[in-house]
């Protein structure tokens, strides 16, 4: 059990309160609230259509909430933020775009800048440095259509990044990952939010690749949603309460599985052979 | 081949050319090819109808293209719009065969907007298309970034607050400005090929952005150039060898691109055991040339 006194030291970067968003008469997001710290891990977790990315929709400022307030350290959101960092779910490139990593990630220092970058050392040693940090100066120079998945995902994280944000936000970065490169993102995005005291954000629909390093969870089911630390959330009174119907959380040596209830049993099949992967930590 | 006449035609191709070949490596990236046909028939529409009722041809053009230009963003604003830039592109074409068959004595007018008429331009002619040239460039040096960035990753802008949709109609209308100094130079028909052969050939060549918008400008003033040479040799249209052109210097691209990728396959192989600092080399070994 992690204790509360350690979170609380953090600032605060980012808070939802009762944060309900109605989309052409139905509501999406119902009573949404939590807050991100900086140095913090968060995983988002909920299936598809859950309303994570509606929830980062609304943190980026890009739907308005119908009610409840969204505050960034303390202070309503400003118009344009370059203090978000962003990574979209996987962006589908043409492999012949001319755009190699390190162009990638310049764009991410002031892509919404008018007017041509001049090429200069200070520029080149920021993305340098960047592309380091990442572990990416392999595949700076390769196109960005033919990286591989994980190659592209910390591209994109560099990118991201290179602005100095005091929160990142990571929509599904782990969906087209083999296990090795789901490893690989996981620990760079918790050595991120550390090392640079930035608050991470990072929607899956699986939680056990974050289980490992992940300082809070926010569950999300059918538009709501309920934070704390794993302990606190992923249970069977607070998830069966969430879902609206009874679920079982069962801890499998160190992973959890989230299931329909007894009456349920032929999910739990289902969900057995979905998590059959091999242990975790062997890289 | 340099003499009196001839030298408007040089300097106002160049012209065309260069604009072609910046605006075109835009509209290869964002998969526009199809809106580069359609903006220019609604234009030869518009300058068939303006001769048919006796004024400018040059406005006639100029604002049937920027109207469909705006009207296929305004209309394809949710998701892709290929079916409204098929249904513009039918429709101005339509439009134009009706004011053609009305005014017959004007086919060779005609003709040269659907195929081009670059060795009869006039001094006017030299000055408007340097005005609009002008302008297009400026546009998208100003663009050049968040453009550039809502083309690759339209979320990741949008979440920067630069708006997809405002961008695209940003860049339709410069696409209705290339068209306008385009169309009575190279025709309705063949501008496509400056604007969509160049800019994808260069991108087989280099994976540098702006060497990529460099070298569409460098392969598009090459066509336009060899095309007036050839055509003031054979007296054939300059329409043809424009579009001849093109299909060979992507076609010539693809295969430089099929023929490096073999060769940095295999670094590629070579590369996988490796774990120490062999790792640090690059797959593509020929690109490692700062910016």
């Amino acid at each position: 059990m992690t204790s509360p006194d350690r979170f609380d030291a953090r600032p605060e970067v980012l808070r939802l309160e009762g944060v309900s968003l109605w989309l052409s008469g139905r509501e999406i997001l119902h009573d949404v609230g939590f807050s991100l710290r900086a140095g913090e891990l968060t995983g988002l977790i909920g299936s598809n259509g859950a309303g994570k990315t509606t929830i980062f929709r609304v943190i980026l400022g890009l739907e308005t909430p119908s009610s409840g307030r969204v505050l960034f350290a303390g202070h309503p959101r400003p118009h344009r933020n370059r203090l978000i960092g962003y990574v979209p779910q996987s962006i589908g490139l043409d492999p012949d775009v001319p755009l190699r990593a390190r162009d990638l990630v310049a764009l991410g220092i002031d892509g919404d800048r008018f007017g041509i970058p001049l090429p200069s050392r200070g520029r080149r040693r920021l993305v340098d440095d960047m592309l380091e940090a990442v572990d990416a100066q392999a595949f700076a120079d390769t196109r960005v259509g033919k990286l591989s998945g994980g190659e592209l995902q910390r591209s994109l994280i560099a990118h991201a990044l290179i602005s100095q944000p005091r929160l990142l936000l990571l929509d599904e970065p782990l969906a087209s990952l083999d296990i090795r490169s789901e490893q690989e993102v996981v620990g760079l995005l918790a050595r991120i939010a550390r090392e640079q005291q930035i608050a991470v954000l990072i929607s899956a629909h699986e939680m056990n690749p974050l289980l490992p390093v992940m300082d809070r969870v926010v569950y999300v089911a059918s538009g709501r949603a309920a934070s704390g630390s794993t302990e606190e959330v992923v249970r069977e009174d607070v998830l069966s309460a969430l879902y609206g119907h009874h679920v079982d959380v069962l801890h499998l040596q160190d992973r959890i599985l989230v299931v329909a209830g007894k009456d349920e049993g032929h999910h739990l099949e289902l969900e057995r052979e979905q998590h059959a992967l091999p242990p975790r930590g062997l890289g | 081949m340099f003499a009196g006449f001839m030298v408007h035609a040089w300097v106002v191709a160049t012209m065309v050319a260069v604009v072609a070949g910046v605006v075109g490596f835009f509209t290869v990236l964002r998969g526009s090819a199809f809106v580069a046909h359609a903006v220019p028939q609604a234009g030869f529409a518009g300058a068939a109808g303006a001769s048919l009722i006796g004024i400018s041809t040059f406005a006639g053009l100029g604002t049937f293209a920027v109207v469909s230009a705006l009207a296929i963003g305004m209309l394809g604003k949710r998701g892709r719009h290929d079916a409204v830039t098929a249904l513009a592109l039918v429709f101005m074409l339509g439009l134009g065969a009706l004011f053609l068959s009305w005014s017959e004595e004007y086919a060779s007018a005609i003709y040269a907007l659907l195929f081009g008429e670059v060795l009869g331009v006039s001094t006017n002619q030299v000055l408007a298309t340097a005005v609009l040239g002008v302008v297009c460039i400026s546009a998208v040096v100003i663009l050049y970034r968040p453009l550039l960035l809502s083309s690759v990753m339209p979320e990741a802008a949008e979440a920067r607050g630069v708006r997809s949709h405002r961008m695209e109609m940003y860049f339709l209308v410069v696409v209705a400005l290339v068209t306008t100094m385009s169309v009575p130079v190279v025709g309705a028909l063949l501008m496509f090929s400056l604007m969509v052969g160049a800019p994808g050939a260069a991108r087989s060549f280099t994976d540098k952005p702006l060497g990529a918008l460099g070298l569409s400008v460098g392969i598009s003033v090459a066509i336009v150039w060899i095309a007036i040479a050839a055509s003031y040799e054979t007296d054939w249209p300059v329409g043809f060898f424009v579009g001849v052109l093109g299909a060979v210097f992507f076609v010539t691209g693809r295969g430089w691109a099929a023929w490096r990728r073999s060769g940095a396959g295999r670094v590629e192989r070579a590369r996988q055991p490796a774990t120490g600092p062999m790792r640090f080399t690059t797959a593509t070994g020929m690109n490692t040339e700062p910016t």
